[in-house]
């Protein structure tokens, strides 16, 4: 039996297609999310991996903020719970969960059951999303691929103390004019990111198992700060990205189940 | 006070008797104004009695803010404010106020209506010969009100009321408000020109308890399951419990209520039918500029509201005759005191709406209702075992607020409250 996740956010849109509740058949990643093409072109992407066809999916959840506009959805279910799922899957036993992703951060603290206790997530502010990182990488034009390899080079982080996004723009700019080594204020934006994020993970709650996930999650340089904020080794799921879509397709196989 | 004679108020509904006392306060301003009477504008958690009983018309600024805002028209008077110099931190009701203020002040100096008013959706109010201000829920007030006062040039009543830091409210500490009270007498006395009126006062205390009461007498009702009472219906009928507590408008619409309540319950006539899936508490003010947004998410969800600390503020009961005793009751309230008296209140209204799940608004204006949300949701969840969540927002400034990161939180909760039940083997 298979289902079918999708995860439509606020940056990107992801799809994961599940065996039996067990195995990831495909999944696919579009960088563009809700309000866009992203979620019909995630759908085409992950069918064709495959050879299944939407008609095989016993069943389909979607989540994410785009979740209430996807027609083939059979439910929709909010992204705290799909996330705790899909990161409990991949990495079974963990115990506090960091989202980053374009517009949010969320840290959810789950008991021995698996079971959400507690979650905790942004406000209206952009600071520590995915968005700053965004908006960083294009002013010191450095590809989100590569500012993991700027941080590491990085022997003396520049402080970036705003926390606003403009401002630390601004900040970074004036960092770049002083000539301060591109690899410090990377890793001074990456420290940035991280200290607004491990504040949300405290409030929570830090424990001893973090799982991270979300496209923040597949910049290492990200996943170090947090690592060091926190002074805790941190694991990142193995489908970072599409953990949220992983979590809906398994509790779409979940509900089908029952 | 007088009941016209035109109105058959016997036979109203609540609703229809909340629709027709609650305009009729501003219309009694208005009508006050008219006839050489004085207004006063007032906090809303400040004591009217004095007022009251020297025959003085109050208005509530905040209770008219969050009418303008419910109404969407709070963007057009934050704009005016804006535009004055005040800053987009400072809490909204009073920007709203703020900018209202300056419109009519515009208008009576100039005999013109400035358009910006035309197109308002506001309840038109007059112009205060006084204003009385009370700081127990806040500071803001304190700036708001002396503003007020020099902007329109009218005599300023403050009563100064400390913060507690212990709990009961203390000895000298009531001592002292008694003799801000005195104080805010003999401001009255020199504004009307005669001595105050100990007798009317003493009725106007006794009718401010038979409101309070009834009012009281609503929230009690969180103690059935499923429960008759919706509790954004307090956020509806809480504008008469401010602007009308000592008045027999809000009695009478309060107890209309109660019957109404009474027969729900006889008649198994619950909020949500039967589809109340969980009992959350609202901490905090509403998002009036959202109220039907943020009503309609949480009924979609099944999630009913039978708590809130927040109506809880005018529960100002005290015994008539004793201004001690009517000093702890203005002093008492929730947000004026210390966290493990405010943990205390929240625990409780948790506990007498069988609440499952706690909502609280982080308020971009009310900083002083906000600060210690996290803590409070702590210090719940670890004594009852009850999940909470933190949305942003704003009374009355939309800028605040995004319906799309509210309905995320709450459906996170409502998941959470389900899987919860599931686990403990109760139904899903
Ligand atoms: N190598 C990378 N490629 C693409 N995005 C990356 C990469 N590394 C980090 N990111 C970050 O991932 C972010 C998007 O994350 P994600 O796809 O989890 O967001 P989302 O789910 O759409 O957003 P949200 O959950 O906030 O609605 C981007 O803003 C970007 O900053
Ligand atoms: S700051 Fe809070 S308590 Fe003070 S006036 Fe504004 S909303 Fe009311
Ligand atoms: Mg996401």
């Amino acid at each position: 039996m298979y289902t079918l996740g999708i995860d439509v956010g606020s940056s990107s849109s992801k799809a994961v297609i599940l065996e039996d509740g067990k195995k990831i058949i495909a999944q696919a990643v579009v960088e563009i999310g809700t309000g866009s093409s992203g979620p019909e072109r995630v759908l085409d992407e992950v069918f064709e991996k495959t050879n299944l066809k939407i008609e095989d999916m016993a069943n389909i959840i979607a989540t994410g903020y785009g979740r209430f506009n996807v027609d083939c959805a059979k439910g929709e279910v909010s992204e705290i719970t799909c996330h705790a799922k899909g990161a409990l899957f991949e990495c079974p036993g963990t115990t506090t969960i960091l989202d980053i992703g374009g517009q949010d951060v969320k840290s959810i603290k789950l008991n021995s059951q698996g079971l959400v206790m507690q979650f905790a997530m942004n406000d209206k502010c952009a600071a520590g999303t995915g968005r700053f990182l965004d908006v960083m990488s294009k002013v010191l034009e450095i590809p989100m691929s590569e500012m993991g390899d700027w941080y590491f080079k990085s022997k003396h982080p520049a402080a970036v103390s705003s926390t606003c996004t403009v401002f630390a723009e601004s900040e970074v700019i004036s960092l770049l004019s002083k000539n301060i080594p591109k690899e410090d204020i990377v890793a001074g934006v990456h420290q940035s990111i991280a200290a607004k994020a491990c504040a949300l993970v405290r409030r929570v709650g830090v424990g001893d198992d973090l799982t991270m996930t979300g496209g923040g999650s597949r910049d290492p340089g990200v996943v170090d700060a947090v690592s060091k904020e926190l002074g805790i080794p941190v694991r990142v799921a193995l489908h970072p990205q599409a953990v949220g879509a992983l979590g809906a397709a398994l509790i779409a196989y979940d509900k089908i189940k029952k | 006070m007088s009941e016209e004679k035109t109105v058959d108020i016997e036979s109203m509904s609540a609703k229809d008797a909340l629709g027709y006392f609650l305009p009729k306060v501003d219309e009694d301003a208005r009508k006050a104004k008219k006839e050489g009477r004085l207004v006063c504008w007032s906090a809303s958690v400040a004591p009217p009695e004095f007022c009251t009983a020297m025959d003085i018309a109050i208005v509530y600024p905040e209770t008219h803010a969050a009418g303008i805002g419910a109404r969407h028209g709070a963007p057009a008077m934050l704009e005016v404010a804006e535009n004055k110099g005040y800053n987009q931190d400072i809490c909204s009701y009073c920007r709203v106020n703020m900018g209202y203020m300056e419109l009519i002040k515009q208008e009576a100096l100039t005999g013109k209506t400035p358009e910006v008013l035309k197109n308002s959706p506001a309840s038109p109010i007059p112009l205060p010969d006084v204003v009385l201000t009370c700081n127990n829920i806040c500071n803001t007030l304190l700036k708001w009100y002396e503003n007020l006062a020099k902007e329109l040039n009218v005599p300023l009543i403050n009563i100064d009321v400390p913060f507690n830091h212990e709990f009961p409210v203390t000895k000298h500490a009531k001592q002292y408000i008694v003799g801000e009270f005195k104080h805010a007498i003999s401001q009255l006395e020199e504004l009307c020109g005669r001595p105050f009126d100990y007798e009317k006062f003493f009725e106007v205390q006794k009718q401010t308890q038979r409101s309070i009461a009834a009012w009281n007498k609503i929230a009690t009702y969180f103690k059935y399951k499923p429960s008759p009472l919706n509790g954004f219906d307090l956020f509806n009928y809480m504008g008469l419990a401010v602007a009308a507590r000592s008045l027999n408008y809000s009695e009478i619409t309060f107890n209309k209520f109660l019957k109404e309540l009474d027969e729900k319950v006889a008649n198994k006539k619950w909020a949500f039918g039967d589809n109340e899936k969980s009992r959350v508490i609202w901490e905090g003010i509403a998002v009036w500029i959202a109220l039907g947004h943020t009503f309609k998410e949480l009924k979609g969800q099944g999630a009913l509201m039978t708590g809130s600390a927040y109506p809880g503020m005018w529960d100002v009961s005290y015994e008539p005759g004793n201004l001690e005793s009517m000093a702890e009751a203005y002093s008492r309230t929730y947000i004026n005191c210390c966290l493990e008296q405010r943990g205390a209140v929240l625990e409780k209204v948790v506990r007498d709406g069988k609440c499952d799940g706690l909502i609280m608004h982080q308020n971009r204006s009310c900083k002083n209702m906000s600060l210690l949300n996290n803590e409070g949701g702590q210090r719940v969840q670890k004594n009852l075992g009850v999940p909470y969540v933190i949305f942003d927002g704003d009374q009355t400034d939309a800028r605040n607020f995004s319906e799309a990161q509210f309905d995320t939180r709450v459906e996170a909760l409502t998941e959470m409250m389900a899987d919860k039940k599931a686990s403990e083997g109760g139904n899903h």
